[in-house]
């Protein structure tokens, strides 16, 4: 090498440029963010004057770990954006701050989700964006089958979906309910005034007659053909099926909106929209989601940190991350100001998250429910009776919940 | 060599192994002892919490995992796709290998290459298009089957045909591997043996059974070892085609041990089923190796 540098020089420099960049990140906030959020947040930042927040995004699938890994090997940053079924665990392992006084946004939230956040009678969390699932329906299927919207109570969504059935020839299925995913399910119990768990979520109370109703109209939805006995790993392509009408009816969240605009053809866009979930005498309620912010227990900077989450929350901040990822806000007065309710796609999620109801706030939540899908899966599949799977899922909850118990009887539990 | 030399030579032999043997200490022995250990706690996410929550708990663990029918279920699954994976794998491959052997073929490199990509290509592309031929609806295969006049069948979403069908994915996938080793033993045939039986008037079957097969059976026996414990292991095969499902008709022992450690956190449960994992690997790994002792014994 001659005029150039050595290798010797490079890697020298190179270490040393990683050094820099090493001591460059320290002086900022260090921020965890997920998904799409993570993606639009940087503009974002610089417009409210928050240049000095460092940004690290994770991918969804796998941000627990990654949350938890942080913890184990206390390596957290300074706060962070988290799936709101996730704060009951962080909240068992002290990892997080309670929210102070000055940040309760109190009747500005929605109260589910605000019920939701607060753990042992704190705010652990501050709302950042919602989301809760709707029915997103095919208009063209159902007015061929003589209904303008679904109609909102059990007896007559099946009735739609029978005739619905009946009128395509076996063609199309009356709703899509993928097998592996419980919020389907869970949806219906929380629809259905279930209660989940009991003696202070300490145990399974899916034997309660009111679970077991549920669980009777879930599997009549499949024994009558309703519904598709299948997995969503075994379906390709959702949105092509959707536009294929292959399914009239399926639930989900927000995140449906964008992905409906830009993979539906054209001439599909004019023949969907959204209504609340279904009930048992009128619509239904389902669990609220979304994401919310919250500051680690570890961090030197608490007083700057709860500052960047103060401005994160303002009017302009909110509303610029709903125009950039089409998030729901946290705070009604941004709807209001914004008139979001005006679109009638996202005025069903209006109306939905009035009638949400919060889950129970257990750490083992999210095993919980797999558990129970797992049942209720082989259920449909013909190995369990309504009753035989409610004592099942009762027994595998019981099991998941025996640490639990123990730490109850013990006081170690608040 | 006197005494003394031995001495500085066995000194020296250590001094040349410490450093491979220390990180074996380190990064083998040391984390197994420990996950030993951790498989006889109940260690979850209270004890990450505080550790004065962690309970030591005996062979509880192992216990409940015997009892746990989602364990027999996993150990079960696996052993049916060691059961229809390593016949399967062994005999594709050694199949291959002959054929990509033999100087008659023409266009070896070509075919040596075509058995060989699956192996290199990455294994969530390959995934995502043996789902879509595995496709109840759209799928290839179940389009061929129709052209035969059979029902089509729900390769993934049923039950009782996913082991099969990800078990054929994952030979597809594995195959090349085995057939390099076997190309490599088949090369170091004598070629007069060959000869001699040919001019003895063997034919090709006669020549394969009494000259090939013994010649390679070192190779077999390895192949057989590398391929049980690989379907002892199988993981991101079943987590990219179904993740487990249907009803968990695909979970495998290595996936129920990565739910209980990284997605539920119960570091304890999932210690325990790498403890049982790791025996049965070892029992099974030491079958083919004792049936080749056996062999050789009768041999001389």
């Amino acid at each position: 090498m001659t005029g150039g540098l050595s290798r010797r020089e490079l890697i020298a420099a190179g270490a040393a440029t990683a050094m820099l960049g090493g001591c460059g990140r320290s002086d900022g906030l260090n921020f965890w963010a997920i998904g799409n959020e993570a993606t639009a947040l940087p503009p974002i930042l610089s417009r409210i004057g928050l240049t000095s927040v460092d940004v690290q995004p994770l991918p969804w699938s796998g941000a627990h770990q990654k949350l938890l890994t942080g913890f184990a090997g206390e390596s957290l940053p300074d706060f962070a954006q988290v799936g709101n079924s996730w704060l009951a665990e962080l909240a068992a392992l002290n990892a997080i701050d309670p929210v102070p006084a000055g940040l309760e946004l109190g009747t500005d939230h929605f109260a589910s989700v605000l019920a939701s956040n607060r753990i042992g009678g704190h705010l652990v969390a501050v709302p950042w964006y919602v989301d809760t699932r709707v029915q997103f329906f095919r208009k063209d299927i159902f007015a061929r089958a003589g209904y303008e919207t679904p109609p909102l109570d059990w007896a007559g969504w099946k009735a739609a979906l029978t005739r619905i059935r009946l009128q395509s020839g076996g063609e199309t299925y009356g709703v899509l309910l993928p097998l592996d995913e419980f919020e389907h399910l869970q949806t219906m119990a929380l629809s259905g005034g279930a209660a989940f768990l009991r003696e202070n979520g300490t145990r399974g109370a899916f034997s309660s007659p009111e679970f077991r109703e549920v669980l009777g109209f879930y599997k009549s939805l499949f024994d009558e053909r309703l519904a598709p006995i299948v997995t969503g790993t075994q379906i390709a392509n959702r949105w092509a099926e959707f536009a294929r009408g292959w399914f009239a009816t399926y639930s989900s969240g927000p995140w449906m909106i964008e992905e409906m605009r830009t993979r539906l053809p054209a001439p599909m866009q004019a023949l969907w929209g959204t209504m609340p979930n279904p009930g048992p005498d009128g619509a239904g309620a389902a669990a609220p989601g979304g994401s919310s912010l919250v500051v680690f227990s570890g961090g030197r900077r608490k007083r700057e940190t709860w500052d960047a989450v103060r401005r994160l929350l303002g009017p302009a901040a909110q509303l610029a991350l709903h125009r950039a990822t089409g998030d729901l806000p946290a705070r009604r007065s941004v709807w209001r100001e914004a008139d979001l309710a005006r679109d009638p796609v996202v005025a069903a999620f209006a109306r939905q998250l009035e009638l949400a109801r919060p889950l129970p706030e257990v750490p083992e939540w999210e095993r919980v429910v797999t558990a129970m899908q797992v049942v209720a899966d082989r259920m449909v599949r013909g190995e369990y009776t309504v009753r035989g799977a409610a004592a099942e899922m009762d027994a595998q909850v019981d099991d998941i919940l025996a640490k639990r118990r123990w730490m109850m009887e013990q006081g170690r539990l608040a | 060599m006197n005494r003394a030399g031995i001495r500085a030579e066995r000194r020296a032999g250590w001094l040349f192994s410490a450093p491979a043997l220390l990180a074996i200490a380190l990064f083998f022995v040391l984390p197994t002892i420990a996950s030993l250990v951790l498989s006889l706690t109940d260690f979850d996410i209270y004890a990450l919490a505080d550790i004065r929550n962690l309970r030591f708990v005996g062979l509880a663990n192992y216990g409940e995992l015997l009892g746990d029918p989602l364990f027999r279920t996993a150990l079960g699954n696996t052993l049916w796709f060691v059961v229809l994976g390593v016949p399967l794998v062994v005999t594709v491959s050694l199949a291959a290998a002959i054929l990509v052997n033999e100087r008659t073929v023409a266009w070896r490199p070509v075919w040596r290459v075509a058995f060989f990509a699956p192996y290199v290509a990455t294994l969530v592309a390959t995934a995502v298009v043996w789902k879509y031929l595995l496709h109840t609806r759209y799928g290839l295969v179940n389009y061929a089957l129709g052209g035969l006049g059979l029902p089509p069948v729900d390769w993934l979403g049923d039950p009782r045909w996913a082991i099969p069908a990800i078990t054929l994915f994952v030979a597809w996938k594995s195959f090349g591997y085995a057939m390099l080793i076997f190309l490599a033993a088949l090369q170091t045939v004598p070629r007069e043996l060959d000869e001699a039986a040919r001019i003895d008037g063997a034919g090709w079957w006669a020549r394969l059974r009494h000259v090939t097969l013994p010649a390679i059976v070192p190779a077999t026996g390895l192949v057989a070892i590398l391929t049980i414990i690989a379907m002892f292991q199988l993981f991101a095969e079943p987590y990219v085609m179904t993740e487990g499902g249907p009803a968990q008709s695909t979970i495998t022992v290595l996936y129920l041990m990565f739910e209980e450690g990284f997605q539920w956190w119960n570091l304890g449960t999932g210690a325990a089923v790498a403890v049982v994992l790791f025996v049965c690997i070892l029992a099974a790994a030491l079958l083919p190796a004792l049936a080749m002792r056996l062999w050789r014994a009768r041999r001389t």
